[in-house]
């Protein structure tokens, strides 16, 4: 069925209010269109590992989660949902349950890319089940902005500060679709909250429901993190496709896909000027840097589109 | 309706829950986040043209919707980030001092 | 009837884990308990299980798999030895505070570093306070039985708690042994079905496991925790108890050898009980009034009981096949000379750190740790607090 983002308004909202989030963050913007790809009449166990998300949406007494949730610690989030998971094969055969639950991960960049990439490499080659979200705002932002391996060259964390000798993070992003598409499991796919929800949420639902194990790299805004107005949001994820800094493409069993290609592909500039995290690059002696992400963006790009068919 | 689970900041250790479960879910929605805000969104359902993008954009579920239409907002639960003026086409959500 | 057979420490554990039929086994292969999941992983390609086993990329997620099944509502069970289980170590506090019922067998080897494959206590040991409960078995009947009552203690409605099975490596889970195996319906019928009352795939009645816990809650559910361990002694004697009348075989949270009309006595854990009976035999023989007591379950600590024990003894010998580096002596001493501090104040106790490594502990070592207590039981005087049992000088 084609895309409709009113008839997707009509199901049920499984991420409640009243969680204690920061006021404009991208996290739970992402979750709850993840799981409006739910089939209304199926039951959900989500697993989030330790982070931003998991503390604000879990504080005893009080859950935001409307289906069964699990958390247990920082870098197993990949694990603990494939044991529920197995469980739920176990109990199923014994004839113990007869309904259908999916099993859904979310973990941030620092769960995912770093601390928890072993967890999540083994639940995906053992063929769980499951889908793994990572929300990735480019840095640990639960412990205070520190930098993680997705945080992009450059930008200024409190364990990257920019300084008079290391102008911010020495080292580029780390690309943990391709580590995930190396898996070759049935189903990746990189997203963002864009536009009107149609590429996040077609690919959540494809990740769901495809038999399997399913990975979903999501661009999540963090304005605290990032040092942007909390309205901006969306002009953020908007810069960051046309920018091609964040490409959004999917990968089906192996055959890539490329979801969103710019009318007009613009500079790195526009996008690292809309955020404070990138301020000091714009001082005269360090534009330099800023030519040589735009080379390291357009290098990246220009594999993803001979990746996806689109260039020779 | 009657609550699930009844354990407050009074409760003692053999009346919370053990290993700390949380039995009744989604009861977050019992706690206000909406006195946080600074700033306030505020619908004008005559400008509104009923396009949504205001309900998925929310980070808090606040967006009211019913039956297919925009209803208005919950200030229980709005943080006041803004991002639904932001986003809105019709400029039908001003963002104002609270 | 029950069935006479011929098994390693390893498949005899695995032949309880089969009869058990857990709902899943999360599991990563170490010396010396690999054994155990391959096993159990053959089980499962024949059929002979409707288990559903995970083979995990580490310990670590091997606890947090089981974690997730067990809130899930399943069943589960896994097997470990030293530095898996150090690896595990996050996650068995965690699987205790969440209050789930995992069975583990804990097949007790050094830990790194220096790496070493060998049988000592050390990774156990440092396991003490993570909230499990921790029964010690001598022999490989004692490890079968032990893993057959795991589930109707860890389950029980007032305990709640995950629990290791702990056997020596190598001495106890390579060696081959007699054994008395039950029936499959007498085990089954025995740990009975497992029904959580919380648990995530319950479709009608959600619920969130492991959220953050403040301050305003954290202390009252760790005062439930500690609550469930205390509650765990009775539920373990019970189980022990129908264990005895379905099978004749006696068990308790400790041991007590020839302790009668015992003057000195050792303290000791797992299979070095063994080769310390024969000692306490032979000293018997000579008229010498030497007594052991085997520590069975150490979580939760027998500490009344054992105090009431080593009333009335002249001197008591701890021996531990760990060493604590507190400067103070190993960890089963300093538990066990609390206990007497209660109750046996006026017997001596010395303790003796043995076997580190796997190093080889025969009778006359044991014996020579007996002729210091005599002496000590003659002289009242102890000469070292605390000493090295068979480490070159």
């Amino acid at each position: 069925m084609a895309y409709n983002l009113k008839a997707t308004t009509e199901k049920p909202e499984r991420l409640t209010g009243g969680h204690r989030m920061c006021a404009g963050c991208g996290a739970p913007i992402v979750v709850r269109t993840v799981l409006r790809a739910l089939k209304p009449e199926d039951h959900a166990v989500i697993g989030s590992a330790t982070g931003c998300l998991e503390v604000s949406t879990c504080l005893y007494p009080y859950t935001a989660w409307k289906d069964s949730f699990i958390h247990s610690a920082f870098e197993n989030a990949g694990a603990t949902v494939s044991g529920a998971e197995a469980a739920y094969n176990a109990l199923k055969r014994a004839g113990k349950i007869d309904h259908t639950t999916k099993f859904i991960a979310f973990g941030g960049d620092g769960g995912t890319y770093d601390i928890g990439l072993q967890s999540l490499s083994g639940a995906m080659e053992r063929g769980h089940d499951m889908v793994y979200v990572c929300y990735d705002n480019e840095a640990y932002m639960n412990t205070g902005i520190q930098r993680s391996s997705s945080t992009p060259k450059y930008a200024d964390t409190t364990t990257s500060p920019a300084g008079k000798a290391v102008p911010g993070k020495p080292q580029f992003k780390k690309d943990l679709t391709q580590i995930m598409v190396a898996h070759n499991i049935p189903y990746v796919a990189q997203s963002a909250p864009f536009k009107n929800f149609k590429d996040l949420y077609e690919k959540a639902e494809k990740a769901i429901y495809t038999p399997g194990p399913a990975f979903l790299n999501v661009f999540t805004p963090c304005p605290r993190g990032w040092r942007y107005n909390t309205p901006d949001l969306f002009d953020i994820v908007q810069l960051a496709v046309d920018t091609c800094i964040w490409p959004l493409y999917e990968v089906i069993n192996g055959e890539y896909k490329l979801s969103y290609k710019p009318k007009q592909k613009l500079p790195v500039e526009a996008y690292l000027k809309s955020q404070g995290r990138f301020r000091h690059l714009f001082a005269k002696e360090n534009m330099h840097m800023v030519e040589e992400l735009q080379q390291e963006v357009d290098r990246r790009w220009n594999h993803l589109l001979k990746l996806c068919g689109e260039t020779e | 309706m009657k609550k699930k689970m009844n354990v407050t900041a009074e409760s003692s250790w053999k009346e919370v829950t053990p290993g700390g479960v949380i039995t009744e879910s989604g009861n977050a929605g019992d706690f206000r986040t909406g006195d946080w805000r600074s700033m306030k969104p505020v619908w004008n359902s005559e400008k509104c043209k009923q396009c949504l993008m205001c309900f998925p954009v929310c980070p808090d579920s606040s967006i009211k919707v019913c039956n297919g239409k925009m209803e208005g907002i919950d200030y229980d639960h709005c943080k006041g980030c803004g991002i639904c003026a932001k986003v809105c086409p019709f400029d039908a959500i001003d963002f104002v001092e609270e | 009837m029950a069935r006479k057979d011929k098994l390693s420490g390893n498949e005899a554990v695995a032949i309880a884990m089969k009869q058990i039929d857990p709902d899943v086994v999360a599991a990563f292969p170490i010396t010396p308990s690999t054994e155990i999941p391959q096993y159990f992983s053959k089980f499962v390609a024949d059929g002979e299980v409707h288990t559903e086993f995970v083979p995990v990329e580490s310990e670590h997620s091997a606890m947090s798999a089981c974690i997730g099944a067990e809130a899930a509502g399943a069943r589960t069970m896994t097997a470990t030895s030293a530095n898996g289980l150090a690896l595990m170590w996050e996650m068995l506090y965690i699987a205790a505070s969440c209050r789930l019922p995992i069975a583990l067998a804990a097949v007790n080897r050094a830990l790194s570093g220096p790496i070493n494959i060998h049988n000592d206590h050390s990774d156990t040991m440092g396991a003490r306070d993570s909230g499990w409960i921790q029964i010690y078995c001598e022999t490989n009947q004692e490890a079968y039985d032990t893993m057959i009552q795991a589930f109707p203690i860890a389950e029980h409605k007032d305990v709640r708690l995950p629990i290791m099975v702990c056997f020596d490596g190598f001495i106890t889970s390579h060696s081959v042994e007699n054994i008395e195996l039950l029936e499959d319906e007498k085990v089954k019928e025995f740990v009975g079905e497992y029904r959580p009352e919380h648990y995530l795939l319950d479709k009608d009645n959600p619920v969130s496991v492991g959220p953050l816990d403040l301050p305003p809650y954290y202390f009252e559910h760790k005062r439930q925790q500690a609550q469930a361990m205390v509650n765990a002694k009775q539920v373990i004697l019970e189980t022990a108890k129908k264990f005895e009348e379905l099978t004749g075989r006696k068990y308790g949270l400790f041991e007590e050898y020839r302790m009668e009309d015992a003057e000195v006595a050792v303290v000791i854990i797992n299979s070095t009980a063994g080769t310390a009976k024969a000692v306490v035999d032979e000293l018997r023989e000579k008229g010498v009034k030497a007594g052991l007591v085997k520590i069975r379950v150490f979580r939760p600590f027998p500490f009344e009981e054992l105090g009431k024990a080593l009333a009335g003894l002249k001197a008591v010998a701890v021996m531990d096949k760990a060493d604590s580096f507190s400067a103070a002596g190993g960890p089963l001493f300093a538990e066990v000379r609390s206990a007497m501090f209660d109750h046996a104040r006026d017997t001596k106790a010395v303790n003796y750190i043995y076997g580190l490594g796997g190093r080889d502990v025969r009778t006359d070592d044991i014996m020579k740790v007996y002729e210091d207590l005599l002496e000590i039981a003659e002289t009242g005087k102890v000469k070292s607090t605390v000493n090295y049992l068979g480490v070159r000088e």
